[in-house]
Order: C-alpha cells, then structure tokens, then sequence
C-alpha cells in the first residue's frame, strides 16, 4: 500500500499491466519518451521499451485505427487521447468499428481495446481542454464507459478495463489528478491523506458495472462521478442532509442494485454531473429510476449539471456544478 | 471593410470526364510491359518507385503476350487457378444478383471487371497473412477455400448465416482463412490495417496484412492515417488503392484533384507502384514484390491498382444514369478474364472449350451451392437466425440493462 495521487495510480496500473500482460500495449500523443502531459506514464518507456510504450502521430483516428487493428490481432492495446475533447476524430472508429466488430462478426473477431482520457474542467481549460463526453460513449452499444474519482478507483478500473475482453473508456477527471476537487478553486488540497488515496502497488480491480458508496445516509441519494464526487460530498457537508453518496464508477453497465437500494432507502435523488444538461446520462439515470423506482419516490428526481453550453475559460466557475448549487438542489428535494 | 464584390471565377466543380450520351473518354495508354525496371524490394526507397508511381506496371500486352522484368513466370496451373477463381467470382456475381431481383437477398454488389484484384493479390501472398477487405473483394474467399454454400448463406441471411443476419450481404467474416469482417463505412479497414501488422511486427511473426481502399473513399482521412502511420512505424502492410474511376456516381476527380493516386505515397515516403490492375501476372507479381518487402521489414507499399468498375456500385443504382452506356467496353485495360485467357490460350495451356467446360462446371458448382444454401433459408421466405442473436455478441458476457430488453423482446415472442 502506498499513497498515491491519481496520476501515480494510473501509472501504477499500466505498471502492473505491462508486467503482467505482454500483450499490452501502451500508446498515445507525448505518451511514450516524455510520459504523457500530466506524467501518467512516466517511466514506463525506459522501464518497458519503446516497443511497448510509445508516442505516436497527432492522429486520434489514426491511433484508434491502430488500436483496432492489434486488438482483433491478439493484442491488449491502451491507447491514450490526450484530452477528452479530442477524442471526436476517433469517434467512426470507436463508434463504429470497435464497439461492433465483435458483434458484426458473430463473435469472429473482437477487440480488448481500452482508451484512457482525461476529462471534465476545472483546469482553465475552455471549449476544448474542458468537456466531460461520457454520454457521446454510453449511447455506443458495444462499449463499456467508466468515470474514475479517486487513485483507488483509477487504478483499479483501468486494469479491469484492460483485462476486459471488451473496449472499455476509461475517464479520468483530470481537476483531480493530484487532489480532490471541493468546488473551491481557491482551497486545493492534494490528495495527501485522502483514505482513496491508499493504493496497493500490487495488480487489483476495481469491477466494471459496481458503484461506490462514497457517504452514507439516510434523507437523499446523491449520484455523481468524476470530480462532482468530491464537489457534492462538500455539498452534502453544507447542506446538512444526512445523504447517501453514490459514486456511479462505472456508467455502462451501472450498478443498478446499489441505485435501487439506496432510492428504496431515501426515496429522493439529486444527480449531479459536470457535463451539459440535455441527453447527459443524468437523463438517463433520472428515467431509469422513475420505471424502477416511482413507487420509492417522494419528490422528483433533480439534475445539477453544467449548462447547455459550451464550456467557459475564464467564467468556469459559474459553469460548473458548485456545491451551493447541489446543496440548494438537495434542500430543494427534501422540501418538494 | 468587407471587400467589394468582384466576380472573377465560382466554385470549381469538376464533372465526369464523360456523363450519359457523352462519348466515353479515356487516354490511350503509353505504358508497356518492360517500361519499369523490378527494383530489389529490400533496398527499395519511395524516391526508387517515381516512375513506377507515375507509371504503370503491365506484363501482358495488347496481344496478352507476357514480358518485362516483372513477369512473375508463373506456371501454368497457377495461372489456371487464377483464371477459375476469377471465373468462380464473375459466376457467382450472376446468380447472386438474379437473386437479389428475385428478393431472396436484400442487396448485392458484384466484383465485376475487378475480379483480378482480390484473386492475383491473395494468391501471391502466403496463408498465414491477413486480409482486410472492402465489400469488392469477396474473391478472396475463394483463394483462402471458403465453402460457397456458407458464403451464400450469409449474403441471404439464412439461419446458417455466419454472422447471424446481422449485417447486408457481401459483408463477409471468415476467420479461418484470416478474411477479416467487411465493414460499410468505407475506408475505416485502411488504417485498421496497420494496426494489424503492427501486431505482427511486434510478435515478430512472418504475416503481413493486405488492405484495400476505393477511389473515392480515398478522400477519407482513415485513408492519411493509414499511409502516415505506415510512413512512421514501417509495418510489413500492403495499402492498396483501387482505382476503379468510380464511386456510385462520383468520378475519381472528385476524389483528388490529380489523376493519379499512386504518387500521393511517395509524399508519405512509402514506395508507390501503379500497376495495370486487369492484368493478372503484373497485379501478382507487384504483390508478390510487396509481400517481400513486408516480410523483410522493410516496411509498407503503397499501390494503386488501375481498373474499371464495370457493373454498378451495388444493386441500388442503374449506372446507366451517371455515365455513357459503354464506356466498360472502350476501358483500355480491357476485362481482366479475357485477357488471362487469352494468354494462356497464346502458350497453348488453354482453350476455348476449356474455357466453356470451366464456366459450365462452375454454373454447376454455384447453383448446386446455392440450391444447398436455400435449404437453409432465404431472406424471402426465412427462416431467418433467431432474433436472439440481437443481443449476443454485442458484449463477451450480456450485462444486466441488455438481460432485460432481452427478456422484454422473448416476453413479446411469447415466451
């Protein structure tokens, strides 16, 4: 066990992977000799070769390309898109072709691809260094979506999705690399301490499709993953609702006897996701939870979500949700 | 201050060189077997291939006599085999488009005037190497021995259909003979090619992969992507680039502004050959010098294959519609059947009855085939695969939200 931050726990996780796995690549945009923009793969190229780890063209769709190609040939491939928003260039590719092969072969061909992406705001990073996708995924059958919040669950999701036989994305909220996020940007404590923080150095998984109870309570379930994890626990704190917390961890499969339990339990629910409003996959869990829980239900469902809007730069703050905007919507909840 | 307006010239938009009641325009060919030296593929740079890029690579003449440097001296049982499969391919075409008039397919694509392509490039590789084809090179199949009653269960989407119904016909998986899945959006195999033999080079095994790309879908920025990364990596893959003149409607000069496409490889540094893509010795032989350099690592080739599309994109257009009526008939490279005929015919290793015994066994052979294939089902009457197959597959293992639609779907069936 050590403690780690988030981006020392990914790097433990391709670590263990590479070691264990030679069929695991690792590739991707200053991901090879440099060791990626926020350092997630440091050291792997001089430890692994540049065989293994290494940088490629500027070229999402080329890499996503390539990623099918070794994976339907009996690799493991991780490619790195070096922020979320640039993903969309691979989006036929990952879309497509990866999420289907399997299926559009009967079962002939498949491909154990997994991307890992930063992702979400946070970091002054306007339109294009800022945007949170996971829905642009989650609506793909054939693709796993996981959303990490913390350096237990980083690493540990992303080795489950790289062992996994099927693609799987894997979304890091890069505002959390090297500290949880409360919503204040002027209070930015690192992860030192953290109890998430605590990571074995050795290979483990975190199961694709469970989620994590994050606090626990009784009045109001709040569902957020991501960096809102952490911004609607100081929320819950300011609200002073004894609230269940669930960090969804995983959005394709989610875990649906954790969110049934605990709506059966407070029978009111407050959403919480960074990225825009509409078709965002809070839309998705408030419909899924009215058809499975409407008889458990007090008040309605309530979503705080960033605007339908482009992202800001300078303005981000008054974008994202904050916590007295979740704590208003878990009073709003408790009184309808 | 916006600028004042000034007409001097609109959007450029180029046409066909030749529509419906147009005469058809080709320029004669110049290009003689023995122009182009065989440069050693080992030592080969893409500034060695210039000519060969701006060229064309042919080995038999107007009068189907075989000479040059690269005359692959095949032998005449290879040569025979090579015409069978294209003769297989063309037969095959016809009862499977017949069928489609008659509903028993939903769609059809024929191979037709290119069936050299896939039949001369899979027989000068070796079996262990990877085919990554477009929907115009099922022929393929026939090289590796795909059984053709499995091939039409899957075009009439029967209950024996080895991908279960799930995509149009023509979209073929035959894993054994290492033919990966077809895909429809166009162009997306190109890049996913290099990436298959990166997994080569990095096991270290001897196979390379062999992909092909269309005219028009060489607009496509997976067609970039797949030279570049070719250019950087150095992958034993064989990128080719049919160019058939014609994408449904679109003329290759929509494509790109130049007419030719070999040469854009050259700018990537990935040695670059045109070659006669109706002539069966030069398109083996150009493949075979290919598979060399991948074998060697020395590395991608790049190839455009010059030919004609001679029958229409698909069952869904009338040609007729878009282009002079005979402009097949005046293509300088001629049909690639004839022209392999004709020169077996020129040593003496074949003849017009052969020829005739050929088509008649394999009419034999297709409609045996097809008569087994139906037993199975057709898309008319079904039975089709069981819709369960709606939910398999799509995951290695069903998770819980596709249980349940599963579940709702059987509910509605009555289960």
């Amino acid at each position: 066990m050590a403690e780690m931050n988030i981006v020392k726990a990914v790097n433990s996780a391709l670590d263990n992977m590479l070691e264990k796995d030679e069929n695991v690549l690792f590739f991707g945009q200053d991901a090879g000799y440099f060791g990626g923009v926020f350092g997630t793969s440091e050291g792997l190229q001089n430890k692994f070769g540049s065989h293994r780890v290494f940088d490629t063209p500027l070229s999402e769709g080329g890499i996503a390309a390539i990623a099918f190609g070794m994976g339907i040939n009996g690799l493991r491939p991780v490619a790195e898109i070096q922020f979320a928003d640039y993903i969309f260039p691979a989006y036929d590719q990952i879309v497509n072709e990866i999420a289907k092969v399997r299926h559009r072969s009967g079962g002939e061909f498949w491909c154990p691809v997994t991307f890992r992406t930063p992702a979400g705001g946070g970091i002054r990073g306007g339109h294009h260094h800022s945007q949170s996708p996971e829905s642009q995924f989650t609506h793909t059958p054939g693709l796993k979506v996981v959303y990490a919040s913390t350096p237990y669950n980083a690493k540990g999701l992303l080795i489950a999705a790289i062992e996994c036989n099927d693609p799987v994305i894997v979304l890091e909220p890069k505002r959390c690399y090297r500290g949880p996020f409360y919503g204040d940007p002027h209070n930015v404590p690192t992860w030192k301490d953290h109890p998430e923080a605590q990571v074995p150095e050795s290979h483990y998984t975190v199961e694709i499709g469970k989620a994590r109870l994050a606090l626990e309570g009784n009045e109001c379930t709040v569902i957020a993953w991501g960096a809102m994890v952490h911004v609607a626990q100081a929320a819950i704190r300011e609200s002073g609702i004894s609230c269940d917390l669930i960090d969804l961890q995983s959005l394709v499969p989610w875990d649906k006897e954790a969110i049934e339990a605990s709506i059966e339990k407070t029978g009111r629910c407050v959403i919480v996701h960074e990225a825009p409003k509409t078709s965002g996959f809070g839309a998705e869990m408030a419909a899924s939870i009215q058809e499975r829980c409407f008889w458990s239900l007090e008040a309605p469902v309530n979503r705080v979500t960033g605007w339908d809007t482009p992202f800001p730069h300078t303005t981000e703050w008054d974008y994202m949700p904050s916590p007295a905007r979740i704590a208003e919507a878990i009073h709003k909840t408790m009184e309808e | 201050m916006a600028a004042k307006k000034k007409r001097v010239a609109t959007i450029q938009v180029p046409t066909a060189p030749a529509r419906p009641g147009d005469k058809p325009k080709f320029a004669a060919w110049t290009h003689q077997p023995g122009d182009l030296s065989r440069p050693d593929p080992l030592t080969c740079t893409a500034a060695d291939t210039t000519d060969h890029a701006h060229g064309l690579v042919r080995v038999l003449d107007d009068d189907a006599k075989a000479s040059g440097p690269w005359n692959p001296d095949l032998s005449p049982d290879e040569l025979r085999t090579g015409l069978e499969h294209m003769v297989r391919m063309r037969i095959f075409d016809d009862r499977m488009m017949k069928m489609q008039r008659t509903g028993k397919l939903s769609f059809y694509m024929r191979s037709l005037g290119e069936e050299c392509v896939a039949v001369a490039q899979t027989m000068a590789l070796e079996t262990q190497d990877w085919i990554f084809p477009t929907y115009r090179q099922p022929a393929a199949q026939f090289v590796r021995g795909r059984d053709m009653v499995s091939m039409i269960c899957h075009c009439i989407g029967n209950e024996k259909d080895n991908i279960l119904g799930r995509q149009m016909p023509v979209h073929y998986s035959y894993r054994t003979g290492r033919y990966i899945s077809v895909s429809s959006p166009v162009a997306t195999q190109f890049s996913q090619a290099v990436g298959v033999a990166m997994a080569s080079q990095y096991k270290g095994l001897d196979e390379c992969c062999i992909t092909w790309i269309g005219d028009g879908a060489s607009a496509e920025g997976d067609y970039h992507y797949a030279l570049n990364f070719a250019s950087v990596f150095k992958p034993p893959v064989i990128l080719n680039i049919v160019n058939n003149q014609w994408a449904i409607s679109t003329h290759a000069n929509l494509a790109s502004g130049s007419s030719n496409f070999a040469a854009r490889g050259l700018s990537y540094d990935v040695p670059s050959i045109r070659v006669d893509g109706n002539d069966f010795l030069a398109l083996y032989s150009v493949t075979k010098w290919a598979r060399e350099r991948a074998a060697s690592g020395a590395g991608a080739t790049h190839i455009e294959v010059l030919t004609y599309r001679a029958g229409a994109h698909s069952s869904s257009d009338d040609p007729s519609k878009y282009r002079p009526k005979d402009e097949d008939e005046v293509w300088p490279g001629g049909d690639p059947i004839e022209r392999l005929k004709a020169h077996l015919i020129s040593i003496g290793k074949w003849s017009e009855e052969q020829q005739n015994e050929l088509e008649e066994g394999i009419d034999s052979e297709v409609m045996a085939a097809y008569k087994e294939a139906v037993k199975f089902g057709d898309l008319a009457n079904g039975p089709y695969p069981s819709s369960d197959s709606i939910f398999t597959e799509v995951y290695e293992d069903i998770p819980w939200h596709l249980q349940e639609q599963w579940d709702e779907m059987k509910r509605l069936r009555g289960e």
